[in-house]
Formats: structure tokens, C-alpha cells, sequence
């Protein structure tokens, strides 16, 4: 209440600073993070977005411009016209040379706006020598980042909305960065070349993040690139761009760009964690390790669809399910390769053997459907394989 | 024929086919879908009020978003154009009426079927159409709900109302102007509609391919937008915009033609530059064909091709300007006075061309990186479709109403109109900008608190801006029922086309003999 | 009601009431509602009962009864000269942008046959702009006719979906022969060529009907016209054997890819404007034959059916050109 209370009184300074937002554009939008009350586009941390921002300031003031003088002749007019103070109207109702030159003036600006943006264009679509590659995928709901390593394996991993359901249902108070926060954010090194590699996996999603001056749509079969240098390290925000369903407004980009010796003991803390991951997968699980896991698993990757107590919701209940308690190799199928031409997906990429492992083991005992039966990541690594 | 009244009861309207009938309905149709369109956004805004989700589900809001621009633009904007069409076109060109006046009819009533049939979408299993009114490939297909098969065929519906309503318009147009009428006499109104009426006909049918190639692709097995089968999702997106883009002129030409009409007759002045209007006119309707991937920069078209839409799309600011320019030096040195329609129409052209600024920086390709998806262009197509159409519309009712009843409306009634609505739209869209700018994602039902300033704002000028419409729909009832009979069919001393030489209200009846024109 | 009026002018005939539109909805809009319901129960509720198709035949039977009706009113109210030549013209115009109108949807199919040829194809195999999508396509090569899809140049479905990071959706598998130009040797068999030279000849004995009748030789008109609607039907039988034997012996289906899309899409909305062509013209022999109708000054019905039946052919050429030969 109180919160609502001064952002109310603070609606009431609105005018005030709209008015100043058109003097001293630029001033509210020097950090990389938004700001409550930002009025313009952030230049970011780098060089083209600055460029991106030049040229929108540009444009933007030409539009002020002319509109100064279109809308002060349209006002005069209407002023000093009205038929109180001006009864005999002028019958003049054309002049070549005057519709001549509004012609040409208005074009002649716009060509003086071509140049920079065609040169900021060409410059954005130089995706060459780039220092690191990214292969950005969008999945219905969340993001796949993977390292592409030229020599040896590349490190990937899901990056999901962190923010609780309690806060977006309005019981428990919302953060600084609410529906902004994931799990796990991508990892860049500063002044180096970033090259995106955007496409995503279901329908069409698009990577965003304002101050890294890149929107890309991400489309499904196709791959589209894109690229970054960030000058500065911080921490970078953004979102999908592009309606991709139900959860399209909860799909965050949070990118934390850091200091090359950083990143390199990121990477290497990445890499010892997929080799970790390795060992595990030779791991006998006992029954109560793969549903403890499993359960974490399917809370962040199916409850979304089948309902965190397996009652169903976009897809079919897992409890009961003629699937769920049928053969394995069946169960398997679904999970593994979704379902064709509906809202399941094909987990096989995404989860990991250990965590597939470990979901159809809960689904399967759990939710009461007691089957008793187990499986052990190397099953899911013979499953893949015997395919 | 003579002096046959129209039929008693409900059969005379089902029956007609009597272009001034066919407006009024067109026109009823399209205010009630006014209002249906316009809940849905109440509810959108309802929901963006604060952070949080407090009224609806994601899963709603989408359905809300897409039910909101579908309704808006084909059930609200078109067919109210199309309605004043039926009621003016004959009387400003002096023909008895429309050319096919059964078809007309037909024409008609497949709308309101047709909106029965996409509201209730929303109550089938799976819920209605959640993919946006632009319904991108494949969330429109793979990823859609079963009632998106109804939603295609409605498409279909629509768009043969659509073609058909258009090819009698041109008709009309083309074969029944009174002797005199020459093409470069004909008043910009009937100009705007008869370039109107060739958009129609010219991508109504793309969008009909673009909705049965969605069809084949669910149903059938066809890979139009799918990769793995050698198809694109993109190619969805070129086939729906060679529509859109036109469409969205479709939008505002007849609105450019309505101002055209009421500026001069309020500013006693005619128009200025009415043949370089008409080339305007032509070369917008030109130009809007071949910019159509402006609403693609982001999807990864190669840079040629980015390019050339960028100037393409720059290009028609210049004769859009030359429009501008037209309406605001036909005000200068007039004698004006500002009725309630005159006062709409200044707003209209104020607010659009904050839209045309707004669209200029959007065609800035880089520069759109940044814009694309943002409420940025909400409030961008907001100030063109709002400001540019509903106030145009609001003023092309408030001008002929008087001569379609016989009776003037309440001039304070509507001054307050003007005014709550004005502030109200300003209100609603200007911190619109900011928003987008800041980076606020369109078609999100929940946003981060640094957004919640605007947002808030925002919904407060959207419930005042919907409750001066309801101001608007009392003042029209008002005069219908109690209205001061108008004592003149001149009604606008500053008037000069055909239809204000017929009596007010025009009988049922007009220029049975056609007039001549000099 | 028609003729001159006082001032001099023709005065133009607008009918008093009408409950054709009407009617005419009601058939639509219960057509609309059928078709979507019989495809949605086939696709989500295979095998199960359902009224559906019922409410889609009954919807045609209506629309085809009003426009039965609709069309005998406005062919009898022409002959009982209630139509002015300003109204006569007015329907000219009519049929005229409906054709155009026509063009544009079958410009979208065009777009997108030449959008997928020229440019997405080739990006999916790494061509031009597209050159990272080999990433997702390892060996597919693009090549048109396209007879082996990404999906297959990977391996199939199930290797797809194994891959992870692609779309789901559907099973594509490419053709095992095509339709394409076979070579000057083989080219006795090929029936788009036949097709060709029957459709570009139905256009001109349709045109020597339209002499025969506006020199008021009825005799030439029957028998010309006859003869074109002949070819009609014989260019509808040869298509029906060209997608026998692309259905069941090249393996050419609606989900072989885009090759088996475009073909499908792009000949069958053809062949259903031949068929709607061929009926036109069929309707306005018999109404010359049965009912004496058509004159040397007035042959609207005639002339508007010969309009539509020249654009069915210029569509053809085009699709020969690019469906089959280039
Ligand atoms: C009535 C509808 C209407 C109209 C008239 C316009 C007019 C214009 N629009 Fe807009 N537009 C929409 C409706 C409309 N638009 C809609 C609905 C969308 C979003 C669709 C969706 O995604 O859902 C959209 C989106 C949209 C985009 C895509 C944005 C994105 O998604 O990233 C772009 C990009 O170029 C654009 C550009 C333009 C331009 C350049 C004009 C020009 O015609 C404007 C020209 C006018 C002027 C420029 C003002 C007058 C000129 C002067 C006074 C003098 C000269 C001035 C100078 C030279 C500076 N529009
Ligand atoms: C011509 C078209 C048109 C018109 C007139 C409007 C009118 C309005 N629109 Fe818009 N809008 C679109 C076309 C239009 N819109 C399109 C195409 C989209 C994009 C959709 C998409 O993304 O797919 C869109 C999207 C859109 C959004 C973004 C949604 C999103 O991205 O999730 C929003 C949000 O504020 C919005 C708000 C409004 C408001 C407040 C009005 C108001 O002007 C409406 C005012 C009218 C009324 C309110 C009705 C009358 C009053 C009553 C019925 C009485 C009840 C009133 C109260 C309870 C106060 N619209
Ligand atoms: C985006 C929504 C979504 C998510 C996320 C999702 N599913 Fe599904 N799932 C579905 C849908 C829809 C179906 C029904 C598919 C069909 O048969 O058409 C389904 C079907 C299934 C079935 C078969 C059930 C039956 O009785 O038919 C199983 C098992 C299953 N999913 C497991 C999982 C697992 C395990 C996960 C997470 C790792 C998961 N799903 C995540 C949507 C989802
Ligand atoms: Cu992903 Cu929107
Ligand atoms: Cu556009």
C-alpha cells in the first residue's frame, strides 16, 4: 500500500520530468542496468551500441525539429485564424514551388539519416574474427547457452528463471531483480569479440539484452548470428523479444561480464563440472538418490506442463498415466524424443543422462504410481545409442 | 424505384440493400466491436497495472493481446471505414448507390457471424488464438491450440467480406460518379477509399494464402514453415507482412481522407494541394508494397536486403510529410472554428505525425535492433491507429452525423469527449516510449518494478480514455433519440461536397436522378 | 424500371430488398463452422463419430442452392432489361478485380515457391546468409526438386529429436522420383506437357466461341465452346493420373518437404480453379444450349467465365514454368 501510495505521487512529477527527459536525454541512461523512471535508450557498454544510440538521438531530435516547426505552424494557424479574428479566408489553393520543396526537404533529411545508419548497419552485421563463439538456442521456456570449443568438448548448460512463484503471485515481496535473475547467467569475457549463434529448438524466441546492443531472433531450423564486445564488466540484463507462448514474459537473459582471468577459471570450474558429470553417469544411484534428483528435476523442467504433482496441466497427468506406469522403453521414447507436432519436447537434448535417469525414475515412482523399477544413467546412454 | 421507405422490423435490415442501411450497420457492427476490442485492452491493462500477476493468467493475457489487435483492426477500424464508405461514397459522387448493392449486403453480414465465431474461440478447449494478431509460424501452427483451425477460417470469412466489399467500392468509384465528377474532382475522401479499396483487393488474398499455407502445415502434413521438412518459419512472416504492412495503410488512408474532408470545411478554406494529395496518396499505397520486412530486421535477413527495406521504408515519410504539410496549409490564413470534428481532426493530424516519428525511428534498421518488440512500437502503431484512425473516425461521425439523423449533437458533450480522450490517449501511449526505450518487452503479461511507474500511468489514462468512449456512444444515442433537428442541409457553413446539398436527414433515397456537376 | 429518365440518363437498377445475402451467409458461415470442425475431429479425435461432416455438407448444399438462386435472379433480371449499360458495366468491373484478386493468392503461393527455392533452401545448406546452418544440418545439400530433406540429410525424425537443440515437429520424409522435365527423351511421357498443350488450346477454342457468338453464330458457340470444356475435363483427368503416380509410385506426398508441398499446393489450387472453370463455362453451354441464352450484344455470363478460364490458363503457363521445367 505504501509503495502504491508514493509511486502515485510520484505519477503527479511526470510532467515535469518528461519535460526534462527532452533536455537532458542521455543523462538518465549511462549505466548498463535500468533505472525506475528511465526515459531513454541505454548506449550500453559498447561501441555499436553507442552508435545504435548516436544515430536514435539523431533521429530523434531531426523528429523534434521539424516537429517544433510543423506543429508551431499548425498551432499559429489555429490561433490566429479562428474566424473570430480572421472572417475572410484566403481561397489560395495550391503553389507548385512550395509543394516542390517539402518535398524535396523532407528527403534530403532522410538521406542525411541513411548515411550513418547504413554505415552502424554494415558495422552490425560484421560478425568476422570473433574471439568466442555462442550458440544461443531458445526453448519454451528458458535458455541453452553452449561454448563452442574449437579444440575439445564444448561446455553448455539451461539458464532459467531464478525469481519464485510466490513473488509473480503477489505473496512474498518482489526483488530489485524480479523476472530479471536466473539460475545461471552466461559467462563473457570483457573486450573480446562475442559471436552469437542464435536458433532455437520449438517456436520462435529472440536474445535481447539492451546493453550489449543485441536482439536477435531466434528461429527455429535456421541459425542467425550476432556479436557483442562489451568494454565494461557488470552484470547485463535482458529478455525474449519474441511471443513464444504461455511463459514468454518469464524468459530473462541475465549476462555477467567478466575479466578475462575470471572467465578463464569459470570456464575451467565448467569443465570440471561436465567432467564430473561424467563420472556420474557410470554411477550405480540407489532408488531414493535418483528420486531426490529426479524430483528437481522435474519441478524445474516438467511441472510446468504436467503440474508439480504430476496432475497435469498443458500435458497429460503423469499420475496414473497408461505412459508413465506402461514399459520403460516407451516411457523413455516420450521423454527422450517428445512427442512430434506437440507441446513435448524432446528432453534427450536438453537433460543430461543422470538427470533423465533420474526424472523417469520419479515419474515413475512417484505421484503414486508405485512401479518399483529403476534406471541408471548408462540405460538412457544404451537407450540413445540403440536407436 | 420513387420514394419506397425501408421495410418495418428486423427484416429491413437483414433484407436491405441500401448503402445508407449497410453504413449505419457497418458501422453499429464496428462500434460494438469498438468496445469488445476495447475490454480486452482494459483487461491487458488491468493486469499491467502493477507488477505482479494479479487479474489473469499468462496463458489469458496472450489470448487477450491477440483478441485485442484482431478485433481492433478487423472488426473495429475496417469496418467502420468501410461503413462510412457505404454511407458517403454515393452521396459524394452523386450515385443512387452502391454499384452491387446486394453483394453489399452480403458483404455485410458475414462479419458479425464471422466475430461470433473468433470470440468464441476463446471458450473452446485450449483456449482461443494466443499467438499475437500477427500469429507468427510456429507458435500459430505446431505450437497452437485446436480452435486456431476456426480462427483460420474466419480469416477466410473476413477476407471474402473484405474483397468483396472493396471491389464494390471500386465499382462505385469507377462507374457511377455523376455526370462532371472527373476523377480530379472527386472530393479526397472518395479518393482515399478507391486507393484504399485496390490495398484491399490487392493482399486480402495474400493473407488468405498465408492462413490456408498455416492450415496445410497443421492439418496436412505440408512443411511450408518448417525447417526440418526444407520450409522456413520466416516465410511465414515475408507472406503475413506483404498483407500487414498494407494493411495498416488500409488503416489510415481513409482516415487521411476523412481529415481532408473536415479541415477545409472548418477552416472555410479548400483543401490545398488536392492534386498533389492524390499523388501522395497513390504513392504511399505504391510504396507500402515494398517495405513490408521493416517488421524483420531482427529475423536475420541478409543485408541487402535490410537495406533496402530501411530505405524503402524512410521513402514514405515523404509523401506522408506532403500530407501534413496539405492539411496544415489549408488551415493557414482559413477562418476556423473548432466544432467538436474539427478538434479531432487537428488532434489526429498532431498525434499521427508524433506516430510518423516515432515509425521514422523504427525504419531506422540499426536503431530498430533496439526498438523491435518493445513497447516502443506499442506506442508507435498506438499514436497511428488511435490517435491516426479512432480519432479520425470520431470526427467523421461527429461531422456527418447531423446529416445521416437530421439532428446535431451536443456540442458540450462533445468538446468533453475530445478533451478526456485526448488527455486520456496521451496519458495512456506517451509513457509508452519510455517503457520501450528502457527495454520493456511487448506481449508480457509481468514486468520487472523499474517498469511500474509508466505502467501504472499508463492504465490510468487507459480507463479514462475507455470511459470517455462511453461519453461518445451516450452523446450518439442522445442524439438520435433527443437531438435539436438541424435546420439546414448545409449544416457546416464551410462544407462543400455532394452530400450536404441533399436534405438532412438524406431521405432514403438520393440522386435517384443524378446531379450534375460543374 | 429501366431506360431513360427525364434528365436524360439511364437510371440504375438497385433491387428493393434482398434475402439472397442473407442466405448466403447463412451457407458460409455454416460452412466455415463445418470445415473447421471435420478437419479438427480428424486431426484430434481420429476414428471418432461426430455430426461434423453433416454441418459441412448441409452448409454447401445451402450455399450452392442461393447461389443458384442468386445467380438465375440476376441472369433474369438482364433479360427482362432491367439492367442498364452502366449496370452491365458494373459488374464487367466486378469480375475483373475479383480475377485480380485471384492473382494475388496465387501470387502468395508463387512468393513463397520462389522465396524457398532462391533463398531459405539454399541457407539450409549453408549457403550465403545462411552460413552457419550447417551446424544444424550436417550433409544436407539443397537441390530442387528437393529429394532429401534436412530431416533426412540427418538422419531422419528420431535422429532429430536426438540432436536436441531442433525443432520437433513432424516427420519429412523427401520423395523417391520427381515431376521435373525428364529430358527430350523421355518427354512422350511426361503429361505436364500434354497439359500444357491442352490448356493453351482450350483458350483459343474459347476464344472462337466468343467470335462465333458476337457474329450471332450460336451453332459455332455451342460446338467451340463444347470443345473447351471438353479439354476442361480431359486436362482434370490428366491431372488425376499425374498425382496417382506421384502419390503411389514417385512417393511425392503433401509431407515429402517443401518439394512435395509447393507441387501439391501450387497444381491442386490449380486444378481446383480448372475445375470451377470448366464448370463456368459447362453452365453457360447449357444455357446457351437449353435456354437460348447469350446474344451478339450481350454474353456477360459467357464473357466473364471466358475472362476466368484465360486466367486458370496464363496461371498454368507460369506453373509450368516453374513447378516443372526450371
Ligand atoms: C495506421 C497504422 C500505421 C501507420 C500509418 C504506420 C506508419 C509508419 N510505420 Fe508503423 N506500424 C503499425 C502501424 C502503422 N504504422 C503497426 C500496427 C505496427 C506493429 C505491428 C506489430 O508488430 O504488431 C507498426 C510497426 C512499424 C515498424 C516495425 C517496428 C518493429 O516491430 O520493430 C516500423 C519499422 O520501420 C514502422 C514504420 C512506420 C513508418 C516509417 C511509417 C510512416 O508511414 C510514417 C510516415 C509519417 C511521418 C514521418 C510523419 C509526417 C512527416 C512529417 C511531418 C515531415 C517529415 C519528417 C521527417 C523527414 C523527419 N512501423
Ligand atoms: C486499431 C487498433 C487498436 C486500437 C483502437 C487499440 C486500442 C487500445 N489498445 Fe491496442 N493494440 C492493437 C491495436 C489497437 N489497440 C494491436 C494491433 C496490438 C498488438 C497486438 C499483439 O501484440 O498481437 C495492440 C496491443 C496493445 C497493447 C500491448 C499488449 C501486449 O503487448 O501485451 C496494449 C497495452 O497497453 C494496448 C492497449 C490499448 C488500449 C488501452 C486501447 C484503448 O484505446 C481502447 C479504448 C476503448 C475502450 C476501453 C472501449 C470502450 C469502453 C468500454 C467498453 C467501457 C468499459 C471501460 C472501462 C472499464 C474503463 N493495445
Ligand atoms: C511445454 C510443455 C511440456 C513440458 C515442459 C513437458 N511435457 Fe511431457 N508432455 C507434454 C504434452 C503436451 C504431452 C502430451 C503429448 C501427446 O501425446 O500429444 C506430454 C506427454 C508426456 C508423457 C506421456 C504421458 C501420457 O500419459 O501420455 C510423459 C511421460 C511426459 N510427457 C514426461 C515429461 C517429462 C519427464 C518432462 C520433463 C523432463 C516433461 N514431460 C515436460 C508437455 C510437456
Ligand atoms: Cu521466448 Cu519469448
Ligand atoms: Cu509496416
Amino acid at each position: 500500500m505504501y509503495q502504491q501510495a508514493k509511486r502515485l505521487s510520484k505519477l503527479a512529477l511526470c510532467p515535469v520530468l518528461m519535460l526534462l527527459s527532452l533536455l537532458s536525454t542521455g543523462a538518465w541512461a549511462t549505466e548498463g542496468a535500468p533505472q525506475r523512471w528511465q526515459l531513454n535508450m541505454t548506449p550500453g557498454v559498447t561501441e555499436v551500441g553507442a552508435k545504435i544510440y548516436d544515430l536514435h538521438m539523431f533521429v530523434f531530435w531531426v523528429c523534434v525539429v521539424v516537429g517544433i516547426l510543423v506543429f508551431g505552424v499548425m498551432f499559429y494557424s489555429v490561433f490566429a485564424y479562428r474566424k473570430e479574428r480572421h472572417q475572410e479566408p484566403a481561397t489560395f489553393h495550391e503553389n507548385t514551388r512550395v509543394e516542390i520543396a517539402w518535398t524535396i526537404v523532407p528527403f534530403l533529411l532522410l538521406l542525411v539519416m541513411a548515411v550513418p545508419a547504413t554505415k552502424t548497419l554494415i558495422e552490425i552485421y560484421d560478425t568476422d574474427d570473433a574471439d568466442l563463439d555462442v550458440l544461443v538456442t531458445g526453448y519454451q521456456w528458458k535458455w541453452k547457452y553452449e561454448y563452442i570449443n574449437p579444440n575439445g568438448d564444448n561446455v553448455s548448460f539451461f539458464s532459467n528463471l531464478l525469481t519464485d512463484k510466490a513473488e509473480i503471485a503477489n505473496s512474498e515481496a518482489k526483488g530489485s531483480n524480479y523476472l530479471i535473475e536466473v539460475d545461471e547467467p552466461l559467462v563473457l569475457p570483457v573486450d573480446k569479440k562475442v559471436r552469437f549463434l542464435v536458433t532455437a529448438n520449438d517456436v520462435l524466441h529472440a536474445w535481447w539484452v539492451p546493453a550489449l546492443a543485441v536482439k536477435r531472433d531466434a528461429v527455429p531450423g535456421f541459425i542467425n548470428e550476432a556479436w557483442t564486445k562489451a568494454t565494461e564488466t557488470g552484470v547485463y540484463r535482458g529478455q525474449c523479444a519474441e511471443l513464444c507462448g504461455r511463459d514468454h514474459g518469464f524468459m530473462p537473459i541475465v549476462v555477467n561480464v567478466v575479466e578475462e582471468a575470471e572467465y578463464q577459471e569459470w570456464m575451467a570450474g565448467k569443465q570440471a563440472e561436465a567432467a564430473e558429470l561424467k563420472a556420474l553417469m557410470s554411477k550405480e544411484f540407489t532408488m531414493d538418490e535418483l528420486v531426490a534428483r529426479g524430483k528437481t528435476v522435474y519441478n524445474r523442467s516438467c511441472a510446468a506442463c504436467h503440474g508439480p504433482a504430476g496432475e497435469g496441466g498443458v500435458g497429460p497427468a503423469i499420475a496414473g498415466s497408461a505412459i508413465a506406469t506402461g514399459p520403460t522403453k516407451g516411457h523413455l521414447d516420450v521423454v527422450v524424443n517428445g512427442v512430434p507436432g506437440s507441446a513435448m519436447q524432446a528432453f534427450g537434448g536438453q537433460l543430461n543422462e543422470v538427470d533423465l535417469a533420474a526424472v523417469v525414475t520419479y515419474q515413475r515412482n512417484g505421484f503414486g504410481n508405485n512401479m518399483g523399477d529403476m534406471l541408471q544413467p548408462i540405460d538412457i546412454y544404451k537407450f540413445k545409442k540403440g536407436q | 424505384m420513387g420514394a419506397h421507405g425501408p421495410a418495418k422490423g428486423l427484416t429491413r435490415w437483414l433484407t436491405t440493400t441500401n448503402h445508407k442501411d449497410i453504413g449505419s450497420m457497418y458501422l453499429w457492427f464496428s462500434f460494438a466491436m469498438f468496445l469488445l476490442g476495447g475490454s480486452f485492452a482494459m483487461i491487458i491493462r488491468a493486469e499491467l497495472f502493477q507488477p505482479g500477476l494479479q487479474i489473469v493468467q499468462p496463458e489469458f493475457f496472450n489470448q487477450m493481446t491477440t483478441m485485442h489487435g484482431l478485433v481492433m483492426v478487423f472488426g473495429a477500424i475496417m469496418p467502420a471505414f468501410v461503413g462510412l464508405a457505404n454511407w458517403m461514397i454515393p452521396l459524394m459522387i452523386g450515385a443512387p448507390d452502391m454499384a452491387l448493392p446486394r453483394m453489399n449486403n452480403w458483404s455485410f453480414w458475414i462479419l458479425p457471424p464471422t466475430f461470433l465465431l473468433l470470440a468464441s474461440t476463446l471458450f473452446m478447449e485450449g483456449g482461443g488464438p494466443n499467438f499475437g494478431w500477427t500469429f507468427y509460424a510456429p507458435l500459430s501452427t505446431t505450437y497452437a491450440p485446436p480452435s486456431v483451425t476456426f480462427f483460420i477460417f474466419a480469416v477466410h470469412a473476413m477476407g471474402i467480406s473484405s474483397i468483396m466489399g472493396s471491389i464494390n467500392i471500386i465499382a462505385t468509384i469507377v462507374n457511377m460518379r455523376a455526370p462532371g465528377m472527373t476523377y480530379m474532382k472527386m472530393p479526397m475522401f472518395v479518393w482515399t477509399w478507391l486507393i484504399t479499396a485496390f490495398l484491399l483487393v490487392a493482399v486480402m488474398p495474400v493473407l488468405a494464402g498465408a492462413v490456408t499455407m498455416m492450415l496445410m502445415d497443421i492439418h496436412f502434413g505440408t512443411s511450408f514453415f518448417n525447417a526440418a521438412g526444407g520450409g522456413d518459419p520466416v516465410l511465414f512472416q515475408h507472406v503475413f507482412w506483404f498483407f500487414g504492412h498494407p494493411e495498416v495503410y488500409i488503416i489510415i488512408l481513409p482516415a487521411f481522407g476523412v481529415v481532408s474532408e473536415v479541415i477545409p470545411t472548418f477552416s472555410r478554406k479548400p483543401l490545398f494541394g488536392y492534386d498533389s494529395m492524390v499523388y501522395a496518396t497513390a504513392s504511399i499505397a505504391f510504396l507500402s508494397f515494398i517495405v513490408w520486412a521493416h517488421h524483420m530486421y531482427t529475423v536475420g535477413l541478409p543485408i541487402a536486403g535490410e537495406l533496402f527495406f530501411m530505405y524503402a521504408t524512410m521513402l514514405i515519410a515523404v509523401p506522408t510529410a506532403a500530407k501534413v504539410f496539405n492539411w496544415i496549409t489549408t488551415m493557414f490564413k482559413g477562418s476556423i472554428t473548432l466544432e467538436t470534428p474539427m478538434l479531432f481532426a487537428i488532434a489526429k493530424v498532431f498525434l499521427f505525425t508524433v506516430g510518423g516519428f516515432s515509425g521514422l525511428m523504427l525504419a531506422i534498421a540499426p536503431a530498430d535492433f533496439q526498438y523491435h518488440d518493445s513497447y516502443f512500437v506499442v506506442a508507435h502503431f498506438h499514436y497511428t491507429m488511435v490517435a491516426g484512425a479512432i480519432f479520425a473516425l470520431s470526427s467523421a461521425v461527429y461531422y456527418w452525423l447531423p446529416k445521416w439523423t437530421g439532428k446535431m449533437y451536443n456540442e458540450t458533450m462533445g468538446k468533453a469527449h475530445f478533451w478526456i480522450s485526448f488527455l486520456g490517449f496521451n496519458l495512456t501511449f506517451f509513457p509508452q516510449h519510455f517503457v520501450g526505450l528502457a527495454g520493456m518487452p511487448r506481449r508480457i503479461p509481468d514486468y520487472n518494478l523499474m517498469f511500474a511507474d509508466f505502467n501504472m500511468m499508463s492504465s490510468i489514462g487507459a480507463f479514462i480514455y475507455g470511459t470517455s468512449q462511453l461519453l461518445f456512444l451516450f452523446n450518439i444515442v442522445r442524439t438520435i433519440t433527443h437531438g435539436k433537428p438541424v435546420n439546414s442541409d448545409k449544416v457546416w457553413d464551410g462544407a462543400t461536397t455532394l452530400e450536404w446539398t441533399v436534405p438532412s436527414p438524406a431521405p432514403y433515397h438520393t440522386f435517384s436522378t443524378p446531379p450534375e456537376v460543374k | 424500371m429501366a431506360g431513360q429518365s427525364s434528365a436524360g440518363h439511364e437510371t440504375y437498377y438497385v433491387p428493393e430488398k434482398s434475402s439472397l445475402a442473407i442466405n448466403a451467409t447463412i451457407g458460409l458461415i455454416t460452412i466455415v463452422y463445418g470445415a473447421s470442425s471435420v478437419i479438427n475431429d480428424a486431426t484430434y479425435r481420429p476414428g471418432e463419430e461426430t455430426n461434423s461432416s453433416f454441418i459441412l455438407f448441409a452448409g454447401l448444399a445451402y450455399m450452392a442452392a442461393t447461389l443458384w438462386v442468386w445467380f438465375g435472379t440476376a441472369i433474369r433480371e438482364n433479360r427482362q432489361g432491367m439492367n442498364s449499360a452502366q449496370l452491365k458495366h458494373s459488374y464487367v468491373i466486378g469480375m475483373q478485380w475479383f480475377i485480380f484478386s485471384e492473382v494475388m493468392f496465387f501470387a502468395a503461393f508463387f512468393g513463397a515457391l520462389f522465396y524457398i527455392r532462391n533463398l531459405s533452401g539454399p541457407w539450409l545448406a549453408g549457403e550465403g546468409a545462411g552460413a552457419m546452418n550447417s551446424l544444424l544440418w550436417p550433409g544436407f545439400e539443397y537441390s530442387w526438386p528437393l529429394m532429401d530433406t534436412p530431416q533426412d540429410a540427418i538422419g531422419g525424425v528420431q535422429a532429430q529429436a536426438a540432436a536436441g537443440h531442433l525443432a520437433n515437429n513432424g516427420e519429412f520424409t523427401g520423395p523417391g522420383k520427381h515431376l521435373s522435365f525428364p529430358g527430350f527423351a523421355n518427354m512422350s511421357h511426361w503429361l505436364p506437357l500434354y497439359n500444357t498443350i491442352i490448356l493453351l488450346t482450350s483458350s483459343f477454342t474459347c476464344h472462337i466461341a466468343h467470335i462465333g457468338i458476337k457474329e450471332n453464330n450460336r451453332k459455332k458457340f455451342n460446338l467451340w465452346l463444347a470443345i473447351t470444356v471438353a479439354l476442361g475435363v480431359i486436362f482434370l483427368y490428366l491431372q488425376y493420373m499425374e498425382y496417382h503416380e506421384a502419390l503411389f509410385e514417385y512417393g511425392i506426398k503433401l509431407n515429402s518437404g517443401v518439394y512435395g508441398t509447393t507441387f501439391f499446393m501450387l497444381t491442386g489450387f490449380h486444378g481446383f480453379h480448372v475445375a470451377m472453370g470448366t464448370f463456368m463455362l459447362l453452365v453457360q453451354l447449357v444455357r446457351s444450349k437449353a435456354k437460348g441464352h447469350f446474344s451478339a450484344s450481350d454474353q456477360f455470363g459467357f464473357e466473364a467465365s471466358s475472362w476466368y478460364w484465360h486466367f486458370v490458363d496464363v496461371v498454368w503457363v507460369f506453373l509450368f514454368l516453374f513447378v516443372y521445367i526450371l
